[in-house]
């Protein structure tokens, strides 16, 4: 009896410590840090925020919305349902590309390769293809076992470092190419992420254990690479994709059910992972915003997505002939992707340390973080991303010429993540920059277009555009430093 | 007076030819401020770094909590319950205070990050040695104020629940207020049961907080000394000569390095 008697008290007290600890204890001690906000709270915190120099993405959106209303006014073309859906297909892949790049770009490193790189991995793809899986056949002997020499490089190399997920991916690739599986949609595209790992683990290895600043290795890789592309597809060949599984990743549409089952999955999920997380911090006493704002969020993103959606379903052809009709399927590779990566990067030790690695190096360090292995994973992560987005736009293109990411592939995805917020200088920038860059890039290709703008003005305008985010990104940075102490 | 949980017993050290450090005694007793004193070149920042694992000593024993123990790297000097703070701080200033406090160590809750329990421990570290500069535990550190931040990283070795703390200087870039608010916090530590060994530059904050001075001279114990026991200038002697009366070695002028 006496000792249950015990027992209880003992489980009450505990729970008296429990609940009183953190909330009481706590507040006392910091008098400003209250459990709620109210809204003007919020805000005002907001703008001290963006006063301070923490931009975040506000220029970009800003940005985007000026450019959606100027091509609206001058172009008739522009803001119609079939045009708006082409932009997200012509946006997609450097927009994923991009979100690869904003890993490497957190630690303040850049991959001048993942241009290239990505077309190594479509050239693969698509050999595989039309070889019908026999990739000895479609590259040669020497260039073969070269290429297969190299995914055994690259599992050594990053099983040395201890990155698991590059090792068994580019085992993958190894695999693939020397069993000589038949040619399968599914198993190219897999294929092609593998030797985008494969060729992140080599990149990485070379600017984290060697030591070469990463300009000069992925400079050089740059060149190496597109040499590799020409190698595999020849001089003046193009390497047509004929299959209808990887013609419809950037051409094909979710059917009507479909759009609205990822409707309502995409706002759903974004509700409950908002408001779990929201209620448990009331519940536990930290600071939140206010409940109305969040609820306001999510009924005003439900709303929109609920409109796009709607407009999306709609018959957009041009034509009396067929029917174009359902959200393109990239919206929701993009979203994944976006949801993986943000999960990633917000939620996990791994993302937390590539910040800190980002931020301070030497204090990463001492925090006993493996600085090495961190900065060779994001290369990984960067050329696998590159080799998805390869997929999207051979699948938009049709097929793949030895100019496959070269030209201004890689240099318009750099511009789309750091347009979009992703700063030059490491630490900072999310994910959803690089879609939000990648959107501004996008519109302002296709609305040029549209306005029959020749080449010349189109490449100096969205030059002008990079240059004036990277201003934004250096301003806003200084202004941190003069606003901080 | 209780046992000494650090004890350190004729540490030895060179880098090549340099004699670093010769027969270090040193006895780091819990609730107690030590303050390790010495001119410049005299050791100090050395024999920190050989407690916390950073250097290898050649020879020479130490005893945590009466055990003899063999720190060869940081991680292990953490896991006993050694934490180092040091001079140049090691914090990432994109991060808020949480994130720092708890880098390297993040608290997950089925493999994703628990940021709520996580927050509620910072918050409570920070309550128990009653800091109240800080608005809020979710301010970024790029935004704190140099005592704020040394603040922070002091927090950060309670927060572990580490035993033994040693700050490399923490006062030397500060502003008057400031300089306040961490000895403050350095006195609290060792209010809270931790052994705090406390270099400084600063006669004035050394017999402000420490219970014990040991003094280094040339890369030998000079004196181990209660701060009560001494002047001011005795001490001053003891750093530059190596001798003050009674105190100190026996021919410090066939000390060399």
């Amino acid at each position: 009896m006496s000792s249950e008697e015990g027992g209880m008290t003992d489980t009450t007290e505990k729970h008296e410590h429990d609940h009183e600890m953190p909330q009481q204890g706590a507040i006392s001690d910091f008098g400003i840090d209250t459990t709620s906000q109210s809204t003007g709270e919020a805000v005002r915190d907001y703008w001290a925020r963006v006063r301070g120099g923490e931009l975040g993405s506000l220029p970009a959106l800003l940005g985007l919305v000026v450019l959606l209303v100027v091509f609206s006014a001058l172009s008739p073309t522009f803001f119609t349902l079939g045009n708006l859906a082409n932009l997200l297909q012509q946006g997609a892949s450097i927009t994923i590309i991009a979100m690869g790049l904003v890993f490497v770009l957190l630690l303040g490193e850049i991959d001048l390769s993942a241009g290239t790189a990505s077309g190594v991995t479509a050239a693969v793809m698509a050999l595989h293809l039309i070889n019908d899986g026999n990739l000895l056949g479609g590259m040669g002997d020497t260039v073969f076992y070269v290429f297969c020499g190299l995914l055994v490089l690259a599992i050594v190399l990053a099983s040395v470092m201890k990155i698991w997920a590059g090792a068994v991916l580019s085992a993958i690739a190894l695999v693939i190419a020397a069993v000589g599986i038949p040619a399968n949609a599914w198993l190219e595209m897999l294929l092609a992420i593998c030797v985008g790992a494969a060729i992140g683990s080599i990149t990485g290895f070379l600017v984290a254990k060697v030591g070469i600043p990463s300009f000069v290795v992925t400079l050089a890789l740059f060149l190496v690479w597109g040499g590799v592309v020409l190698q595999f597809i020849g001089d003046g060949g193009t390497l047509g994709l004929r299959d209808d599984t990887i013609f419809n990743v950037a051409n094909g549409n979710l059917n009507f059910v479909g759009s609205w089952a990822l409707f309502v999955i995409a706002v759903g999920g974004y509700a409950a992972v908002v408001l779990t997380r929201h209620f448990s911090r009331l519940r536990k006493g930290l600071v939140a915003q206010p409940t109305s704002l969040v609820l306001g969020k999510i009924g005003a993103l439900t709303v929109l997505a609920a409109v796009i959606t709607y407009a999306l379903s709609l018959n957009r052809a041009q034509s009396n002939l067929v029917i174009i009709e359902g959200v393109p399927y990239v919206v929701p590779l993009v979203l994944v992707l976006l949801v993986i990566g943000t999960f990633v990067l917000d939620r996990t030790s791994y993302g937390r340390h590539v910040y800190a690695v980002g931020g301070n190096k030497e204090a990463a360090r001492r925090a006993g973080i493996n600085v090495e292995r961190i900065r060779m994973s994001v290369f990984v992560i960067a050329s696998s991303a590159a080799a998805i987005g390869a997929i999207v736009y051979s699948s938009k293109v049709g097929s793949v010429d030895p100019n496959a990411g070269a030209g201004n592939t890689l240099l318009l995805s750099v511009g789309a993540a750091v347009i979009g917020g992703t700063s030059l200088f490491g630490g900072k920038g999310r994910l959803r920059d690089a879609v939000i860059g990648g959107a501004v890039l996008a519109i302002i290709q296709n609305g040029m277009g549209l306005l029959r703008q020749p080449a010349a003005v189109v490449f100096i305008v969205t030059g002008l555009v990079l240059l004036l985010a990277a201003s934004v990104d250096a301003l806003s940075r200084r202004r941190a430093a003069t606003a901080a102490r | 007076m209780s046992e000494p949980i650090l004890e350190l017993r004729g540490i030895n050290k060179s880098f090549g030819p340099v004699h670093v450090l010769h027969d270090i005694d040193l006895d780091v007793h819990p609730g107690e401020v030590t303050a390790l004193v010495g001119d410049n070149g005299a050791g100090k920042s050395t024999l920190v770094k050989c407690i916390a694992g950073i250097h290898p000593t050649d020879s020479g024993e130490v005893l945590f909590e009466g055990r003899p123990v063999h720190i060869k790297g940081p991680r292990e000097a953490a896991e006993l319950g050694i934490e180092v703070v040091y001079q140049d701080l090691a914090l990432a200033d994109n991060l808020d205070i949480v994130q720092n406090m708890f880098l390297g160590r993040e608290r997950t809750k089925g493999g994703l990050l628990d940021e709520t329990d996580m927050e509620q421990a910072a918050r409570k570290t920070l309550a128990s040695l009653s800091v109240r500069t800080v608005k809020s535990v979710r301010t970024q550190v790029s935004s704190l104020s140099g005592g704020q931040r040394q603040t922070v990283a002091i927090a950060k070795a309670v927060l572990w629940n580490s035993k033994v703390v040693l700050l490399d200087e923490p006062t030397a870039a500060l502003g008057v207020a400031q300089t306040r608010q961490v000895l403050d916090l350095v006195r609290r530590l060792a209010e809270q049961g931790l052994g705090v060994v406390l270099i400084s530059h600063n006669m004035n904050d050394v017999f402000e907080v420490a219970d014990k001075i040991a003094c280094l001279y040339l890369g030998r114990m000079a004196a181990v000394v209660g701060s009560k026991d001494v002047t001011h200038g005795q001490v001053v002697e003891l750093i530059t000569a190596g001798r003050s009366g009674d105190l100190g070695i026996a021919r410090p002028e066939a000390a060399t390095i």
